[in-house]
């Protein structure tokens, strides 16, 4: 689904991202996980096209998309959300779903639905709570056709109730068969719901494999467990 | 007297409603801070002067005078993929005193600081002047709804409030402000065109910043991403700056107690209701 072939990025003398290559399988949801600083999010704005690279290339389904602009991108298929959220604060939730995808209301009260946000479609994004705000961003990169969803700490300052929400809509993705990269510090949301992690550390691959397998890895304890 | 004074306060009036709603479309609404906006009425204004005065009818002479003022318009959007904020801020305003330095310096074409005297007026009545005043600001707020209420409108509104997220969503947000802008400058520069054969007199004081103000004071009143806001911020500034004129007798005192009453008006709005009367965002 997506390749990615020893991408490097330097931000001055900081190699953000060194030689990183690894793939993302079909129909599966996949993990980034590492220590703050490893380059999780720079790869995610890489793969997106909002940071150009260095070196290496990035295919989505065989096309070549390294630095593309990030629009086209988008429309090739790849839809995010952000660390922090980035939804239109003074448009509605209805607006801001349309600015996804121009559809009609039941199949944006479906998506809303799916992710557990239900509030009038004519309310502002600004009225929202940080939570419902971070679900409204999730709805609406889901109502973007897109092939792969990829996720930028979705549990990051929410509350529990909602961290469990966000678990079960990750869990649906999975049965509905949805690929997914998702950026996440927590283990226990991490080893629920993905089938594959890739741990980073300073910009480099330091190990791929189930959950399972990762886990219990003494390198990947040593730099992102601390054990 | 009076009848005349009203036709001349209405002309006024409509003409600055479509220097503010074209603004509104650049900075309100697509988060374009923009302050050379003067310098595309000015733009405007010289262009249908100049044709005219050479003998091109006065409608060729308007419309040339909006493309013109589009083309200097979309040359200062180009650098906008890398110039945001603050720093677009700078830069047009910049345009404003390259213009004026232009207008100033090209004598053998806009005769300097002298001027253009003698640009020929749409029609000799003030009556025929004052309706056709209201059907161009009427097309362009009539316009300039459509737009902000399309499809196209929402795109320019994501890239004001988060273009980075517009552009994850597949818009392509340079395309966008580069749009926003070609089109706001064009009204401008219609605008200009209004002015100049209206006035019948054109010099560089055109591109004064008192203009500026005036306008900018017209938008902060009125409230940014709203056109109601453009209407009203335009008659409610323009009244209180005639208002001196109409109360005070001394003639020296009539300038500084104007620059006052928008300096007061702009303080009471901004602490009383921040995002101006009808405004829909935060300055």
């Amino acid at each position: 689904m997506l390749s990615i072939k020893s991408v490097a990025k330097n931000f001055g003398g900081v190699k953000a991202v060194n030689k990183c290559s690894f793939d993302i399988e079909e129909n599966k949801i996949t993990a980034l996980i590492g220590p703050n600083g490893a380059g999780k999010t720079t790869l995610f704005n890489i793969i997106s096209g909002l940071i150009g690279i260095d070196k290496g290339t990035i295919k989505l389904q065989n096309e070549n998309i390294t630095n593309l602009q990030p629009h086209k991108i988008a429309n090739l298929g790849i839809s995010r959300t952000f660390q922090l959220t980035k939804v239109f604060r003074n448009m509605s939730i209805k607006d801001n779903m349309l600015l996804a995808k121009h559809t009609s209301e039941e199949e944006i009260k479906k998506i809303l639905d799916s992710v557990y946000l239900h509030k009038p479609l004519d309310t502002f994004a600004s009225e929202l709570s940080y939570g419902q705000q971070r679900l409204l961003e999730i709805a609406r990169a889901l109502l973007m056709p897109h092939s792969l969803l990829m996720l930028d700490e979705p549990t990051a300052g929410v509350n529990p109730k909602i961290r469990q929400e966000l678990k079960l809509i990750l869990k649906n993705l999975k049965k509905e068969g949805k690929t997914v990269l998702l950026i996440e510090h927590d283990m226990d949301f991490v080893m629920s719901v993905s089938d594959t992690i890739v741990v980073l550390n300073q910009g480099r691959v330091l190990k791929i494999g189930k959950p399972k397998q990762v886990v219990k890895d003494k390198k990947v304890l040593e730099a992102y467990l601390g054990k | 007297m009076a009848f005349e004074y009203l036709i001349n306060f209405w002309i006024f009036a409509f003409m600055y409603i479509i220097l503010v709603v074209s603004l509104n479309l650049s900075m309100g609404f697509t988060g374009l801070i923009n302050l050379g906006h003067l310098a595309f009425w000015g733009v405007g204004a010289y262009t249908s002067a100049l044709l005219t005065l050479n003998g091109v009818p006065w409608y060729f002479a308007m419309l040339a005078a909006g493309i013109v003022a589009a083309f200097f318009g979309f040359i200062l959007a180009l650098p906008t993929s890398k110039i945001k904020g603050d720093y677009l801020a700078i830069v047009s305003l910049g345009l404003v005193f390259i213009m004026d330095s232009v207008v100033r310096n090209w004598t053998s074409l806009t005769r300097g600081a002298l001027g253009l005297p003698g640009i020929p007026r749409i029609t000799s009545s003030s009556i025929n002047f004052l309706v056709f005043s209201f059907i161009l600001a009427a097309v362009v707020y009539f316009f300039a709804y459509k737009l902000v209420s399309s499809k196209h409108g929402k795109i320019m509104q994501a890239v004001r409030d988060d273009e980075t997220a517009a552009k994850v969503l597949g818009k392509n947000t340079q395309l966008y402000k580069i749009m926003s802008l070609v089109i706001s400058t064009f009204m401008a520069g219609i605008a200009g065109s209004l002015f100049a054969h209206y006035i019948t007199f054109i010099d560089p004081t055109i591109f004064s910043p008192d203009i500026l103000i005036i306008v900018l004071s017209m938008l902060i009143v009125g409230g940014l991403a709203s056109l109601n806001g453009a209407v009203f911020g335009a008659i409610i500034v323009l009244a209180l700056s005639e208002l001196p004129r109409i109360i005070i007798v001394v003639p020296a005192l009539i300038g500084p107690i104007r620059d006052m009453t928008f300096a007061l008006l702009v303080l009471i709005v901004l602490i009383y209701k921040p995002r101006g009367l009808f405004g829909k965002v935060d300055l």
